[in-house]
């Protein structure tokens, strides 16, 4: 029996290289063995993608993407389609924990510098993902057809509207209509169940298939690539990715299933910040919500649209917003060349770049609070202020990274 | 690095509380308990009454209702006033065309109404309508000013007019602005249990599954903190070498 396995093997390996593949990527990858807490979350959102994708399925098999019957399609998922509230609680939910998780891996890498050479590209891919991220969350959260759908993505459309010269024309182009209608929520319907998934799928192999070229980065900074062992040329502080960190990983995940399934069977309208109560009210275009949010993961970027309140040269307002905030999610892609500093991780990096990355912090958390809040003379004053920071956080950063007083690194991982 | 954890822990707790209100008005708390079925199946019985003539729950099975104790017997003598079939939608009576011609607007559909108002909002809406006789209807609603639906539930309630001395911007409940001037033929009390059955029904019609999902959500994270143990054994098992 066993040798008949073997066989099978063998004939499978003359063919495909299935037992490199395994441990190329698993049994042979050396990753170094002080991950901690910050490294789970790489494999989770590998596994809410698992989980967008699946349950994503089965909510298409019911769902109706027609202006007339969109929301009531909904409903009738959650009613009558068996177990489909539990199908599209999983998704709803999996979509704000997909920003959740991805949110703290962009943050893991900014503490351990793990943008840095030779992971520029890496980190690019990851802001590749990020954007298609971004767009297949706008192009859910349309499909339910209630009003939060409708004018939040009416907003969203409206900024395209801003840009000179063709702005009209493009946002005509984009909604196929004159207005948000049912030719819109088609296309949007096909983007998100066919485009974008299938393009978050090879960027995300592609992310992978880069990440295991240059090897992880770990919480030290350091590369564990430059201290191998003379005889083996196995890394010294590297440990074989399978079994240790599938072992490791799989209690995260369950770990991670305990919040996800808390919220999913407790609070699947998460307090009104996953499932607006705005999007029970079936899409009126006749009847504009006197507050417009868009959900929860997108406000910090929506309270930077709002901040800008005056002309400045030739350009107006609303489209130093729509720049303003498409340059907030693009500056991350510039953080390995703004970062000059010679060390990597947080550990050895100075007072300057903790000070720093603790403001950038705090500006995302406030201007993410600000962006579900109506807007006050007050709260587009502080949104000015930490759009500064935030943005100074970047800008600056090729000034006081290098200014910085560094502690040098060690020449092993450390706990 | 500390920091960063504390920063983390306090994102955390950032107050969960989107519900949007609108306006200034303190909302009444709608005593909900949707494990009383009794409650339930009054509430289901007022709605069907008074609001399915004109609203519609249309996403919502009248054979539902199994679900809060009622057999087909049940459904079918005390729900089913239309002689649908007991799997039928929950549909109003009214036609949308003649809706519009009677209120200017189609009543919205009820099904997950309270979903998107909240059980508040609705408890203290229908207990604050008043006597207006600038409106086309002769009513308002402290609570959804120049609202077009009438007060339905007058005879029940009595009449209500707004008080001579006005507390503007005050703090308290919107009922305080308010004062009975024509009785009807429940005491305040029984009225305020009246409307909180056919609110508490339809926090459950928003939702029917929800008892069910709690149920099914309390196994499921035993399950998992079971596995949490296991696997952290296993994990600490396979990392005992490595130093």
């Amino acid at each position: 029996m066993s040798k008949q396995k073997k066989s099978l093997l063998e004939w499978i390996d003359e063919r495909f290289p299935l037992t490199a593949t395994w441990k190329a990527h698993l049994s042979e990858y050396y990753a170094p063995k002080n991950f901690n807490f910050w490294y789970y979350f790489g494999s989770l959102a590998l596994l809410v993608l698992v989980n967008q994708l699946l349950t994503g399925i089965f909510l298409t098999m019911n769902y109706k993407p027609d202006a007339g019957m969109a929301f009531a399609s909904v409903e009738y998922i959650m009613r009558d389609v068996d177990f489909g509230w539990l199908i599209r609680y999983m998704h709803s939910t999996g979509a704000s924990m997909f920003f959740v998780v991805v949110y703290l891996h962009m943050f893991r890498g900014m503490m351990y510098g793990s943008y840095r050479k030779p992971r520029e590209l890496l980190w690019l891919i990851g802001m590749a993902i990020f954007f298609v991220l971004m767009s297949l969350a706008f192009t859910g959260y349309i499909l339910p057809w209630g009003q939060m759908s409708y004018w939040g993505a009416q907003v969203i459309v409206s900024m395209f509207g801003a840009i000179p010269f063709i702005g009209d024309t493009l946002s005509n182009w984009i909604l196929g209509d004159f207005m948000l209608s049912d030719a819109a929520l088609n296309r949007f319907f096909a983007y998100h169940v066919v485009t974008l998934p299938v393009l978050i799928v090879v960027l995300v192999f592609v992310h992978i298939i880069a990440l295991h070229e240059v090897g992880s980065n770990n919480p030290d900074g350091i590369e564990i690539k430059a201290n191998k062992d003379p005889k083996t040329g196995i890394p010294v502080d590297g440990i074989p990715f399978h079994p240790y960190y599938t072992v490791k990983d799989i209690f995260g995940v369950i770990g991670f299933l305990i919040v996800f399934c808390g919220i999913i069977f407790f609070a699947p309208e998460m307090g009104g910040y996953f499932l607006e109560d705005n999007n029970f009210i079936p899409a009126n275009t006749l009847q504009t919500p006197d507050h417009i949010a868009p959900v929860w993961y997108f406000t910090p970027y929506y309270s930077m649209l709002r901040a800008v309140t005056v002309n400045f040269l030739w350009i107006d307002a609303k489209l130093w917003g729509v720049i303003l905030m498409a340059a907030a999610v693009v500056i991350f892609c510039f953080l390995p060349w703004l970062d000059r500093s010679p060390v990597k991780s947080i550990r050895y990096k100075g007072p300057y770049f903790k000070t720093a990355l603790t403001l950038f912090v705090i500006s995302f958390f406030v201007l993410g609070w600000l962006g579900t809040q109506a807007p006050t003379p007050l709260y587009t004053l502080l949104a000015q202020i930490f759009t500064v920071i935030y943005f100074a956080f970047f800008l600056l950063m090729p000034w006081y990274s290098k200014i910085d007083k560094t502690k040098p690194e060690p020449k092993n991982v450390t706990k | 690095m500390r920091t960063m954890k504390i920063l983390l822990f306090i994102a955390l707790l950032v107050p969960f509380a989107a519900h949007s209100g609108g306006s200034d008005l303190v909302l009444d708390k709608a005593p909900i308990d949707t494990s009383d079925h009794a409650s339930l199946q009054r509430g289901a019985k007022s709605f069907v009454e008074y609001c399915l003539t004109c609203h519609g729950a249309s996403f919502m099975r009248y054979n539902r209702h199994r679900d809060i104790g009622m057999n087909e017997d049940d459904i079918r003598s005390q729900l089913i006033h239309t002689g649908q079939k007991t799997g039928g939608l929950m549909e109003s009576a009214m036609k949308k065309k003649e809706a519009e011609e009677w209120f200017g607007v189609v009543p919205p559909d009820l099904s997950v109404i309270a979903r998107a108002r909240g059980a508040d909002w609705l408890y203290t809406y229908l207990r604050t309508f008043y006597r207006d006789s600038t409106t086309y209807s002769g009513w308002n609603n402290l609570t959804f000013d120049k609202v077009a639906m009438p007060h339905v539930l007058h005879q029940l309630q009595g009449q209500q007019v707004l008080k001579a001395e006005q507390k503007s911007g005050s703090t308290g409940s919107a009922m305080s602005n308010l004062e009975i001037a024509v009785p009807g033929l429940m005491t305040k009390a029984e009225y305020d249990s009246f409307v909180a059955d056919l609110v508490n029904y339809m926090v459950y019609l928003g939702e029917p599954h929800a008892a069910h999902r709690k149920e099914l959500g309390t196994m499921v994270i035993l399950f998992l903190i079971g596995m949490l143990g296991l696997t952290y054994l296993l994990y600490k098992e396979y990392w005992r070498d490595i130093h």
